[in-house]
């Protein structure tokens, strides 16, 4: 964890926030450094703790994925969503060309 | 009948069932109240009476909630009506398609939704501050926060604008603006309830429960919407037990633990004091109070923002402009589309938490940060099933102070985050937990009397212990709610 946060160094928020599909301006960009780096910063306290044998805890019960029959349900008419979508046409979600 | 609105479910059932009463009265004496009073209060970002009216006129009183109002936190779904998440990527680019599972189990138990109430943006938050859409004040005073991220949901019930009302809890969400408002705020074991139609927070962490006026009010809206939900994979298959009937049996005979770690330095003195008064009376009234000890409890809040920010990254990623929710002007690409829709729509606690997430997910970090989050979360969850195996109950505050000032906390996100230090175990080990009234720090010159909460916390599936001792502790202190 300290590697990644050595003296010196900072947090390179810029292309995490392409990662994330952010547009961020360049002050919301220093902003979130200074406090993305307290932050983690504080999360460094974790390093404290041997876990080396510890097992990985994704989720609180020891059952999460209880599977209901596959059986066809009925779905949501396009009536349903279509006014939720920003451009919707001839029953489809509208973008940008992705294809030129 | 104008005092319908400051009265609590079991009252205003058992008079709907003598027919003293209507559905139709109760909702009109709330809705004048939040017309006249929420404008100053901002608990509400919704209300529709017509909608109300029409559930009103076809209750079927026999049922365990028939004809019984409840305010619903705006990040469920609740059909035909709008769903903001207190968000301006949603805030009138989305009208609910479908009822979230606790919603329909709520109508099902002859419940009415009505009103949509305030959060921290997608529940992202300790204040409500974070919402993009208005602030919420404390009922108590209006220059201080609910709490978050129910702080809306709270405010209300507090403020007698509702009689009761759903909060999520994904890392105290419920349980502390409960506290800081002087309500009751149930967190339910994760899987107890199917967050089906909650918009996701956390997935691992997220719970929806009620917050209300007394326990018992609490335990009607548990058995309501408990239960397993095929809709919802994580939800549990174990049976419902009926929460209200051993409610009176008290506290007799029952260990309840007293984790060292929860009574630390920087706890307020007043608010330490009064859960300390909470605890005596628990043991006159017959239980054995055990110290325990919890020696992970201090790296719990930054194991939760690891976790819960890397699974929000993942859940907020289907806010992309294309599907629903607001979309950028002009894009001149699909990644273009992408990062200015989430940038113009995310308010800054949001963004902060999802790059936060991204960052502790992205190669090379994945091991260090987020791998390491979840094995000191089974460090966490081993506290608790040890101290389960000595003790039925942990009682501790649910925050470390009363309500803290509008602004006060809000430009430091980390002082922020250390306010939930007493509740984020709770959801990271999936146990239930319960903040109960106990007491007021005391009238001064610069500060009115503000409610302070004490938390129980019980083992999963612990619920009718948990509501048992609530009981207990709510008619042994004697908390007096302020007449309005």
């Amino acid at each position: 964890m300290d590697a990644c946060m050595s003296q010196g160094e900072h947090l390179a928020v810029k292309p995490i926030a392409h990662l994330a599909r952010l547009h961020l301006s360049e002050s919301q960009l220093a902003e979130y450094t200074v406090q993305l780096e307290q932050i983690l910063g504080y999360v460094a306290k974790l390093d404290a703790l041997d876990v080396t044998h510890v097992a990985p805890l994704a989720h609180p019960n020891p059952i999460f994925d209880i599977a209901r029959p596959d059986a066809t349900l009925p779905g949501l008419e396009v009536a349903q969503f279509q006014g939720n979508a920003p451009h919707f046409a001839q029953d489809q979600f509208s973008v940008p060309k992705v294809v030129e | 009948m104008a005092s319908l609105h400051s009265s609590d479910l079991t009252t205003l059932r058992r008079q709907l069932l003598s027919r003293e009463i209507s559905p139709r009265e109760i909702l009109e004496s709330l809705h004048q109240e939040i017309s006249q009073r929420d404008a100053a209060l901002g608990g509400y970002l919704h209300c529709d009476l017509d909608a109300a009216l029409k559930a009103a006129s076809q209750a079927d009183l026999s049922l365990p909630l028939g004809g019984l109002p409840i305010a619903i936190k705006d990040n469920l779904n609740v059909e035909g009506q709008p769903t903001s998440c207190a968000s301006k990527i949603l805030h009138r680019h989305y009208t609910s398609p479908y009822d979230a599972t606790v919603v329909a189990k709520l109508r099902a138990a002859g419940a009415i939704p009505f009103g949509k109430t305030n959060l921290d943006e997608f529940a992202m938050g300790s204040s409500t501050e974070n919402s993009a859409l208005q602030i919420t004040r404390n009922p108590h005073d209006p220059s201080r926060v609910p709490g978050g991220s129910s702080g809306g949901s709270a405010a209300v019930v507090a403020a007698d604008l509702a009689i009761a009302a759903l909060g999520s809890d994904t890392g105290g969400s419920i349980r502390q603006p409960a506290a800081l408002c002087g309500c009751v705020g149930l967190k339910p074991s994760y899987g107890r309830v199917s967050r089906y139609g909650l918009v996701a927070y956390a997935s691992s962490l997220d719970q929806v429960g009620p917050l209300t006026k007394t326990v018992a009010d609490a335990a009607l809206i548990l058995q309501a919407i408990s239960g397993s939900d095929p809709r919802d994979s994580t939800s549990l298959p174990d049976a419902v037990p009926d929460f209200s009937a051993g409610l009176h049996e008290g506290v007799k005979g029952m260990k309840i633990g007293l984790p060292q770690e929860y009574f630390i330095p920087g706890t307020d003195p007043e608010v330490r004091a009064a859960v300390e008064r909470g605890v005596a009376k628990l043991a006159e009234q017959g239980a054995e109070i055990v110290p325990v000890s919890m020696p992970h409890t201090e790296y719990a809040v930054a194991t939760y923002y690891i976790i819960a920010t890397a699974e929000a990254s993942a859940n907020l990623a289907r806010f992309d402009g294309v599907r629903f929710g607001h979309r950028c002007a002009e894009p001149r690409d699909m990644i273009d589309l992408y990062a200015r829709s989430r940038a113009e729509g995310f308010g800054s606690e949001v963004q902060r938490r999802i790059i936060l997430g991204t960052y502790v997910l992205s190669a090379g970090f994945y091991d260090a940060f987020y791998l390491k989050a979840q094995k000191v979360r089974n460090l966490i969850q081993q506290d608790f099933t040890k101290a389960f195996a000595q003790v039925d109950l942990l009682v501790c505050p649910t925050c470390p102070s009363p309500a803290f000032k509008i602004g006060e906390k809000s430009s430091d996100p980390l002082t922020m985050y250390l306010e939930d230090i007493f509740t984020i175990a709770a959801n990271l080990s999936g146990v239930c937990g319960i903040s109960v009234p106990c007491g007021w720090t005391a009238l001064t010159a610069d500060r009115p009397a503000l409610p302070i909460g004490l938390q129980l916390l019980g083992p999963s599936l612990g619920e009718a212990t948990l509501l048992r001792a609530a009981q207990a502790c709510e008619q042994a202190v004697g908390f007096v709610r302020p007449a309005r």
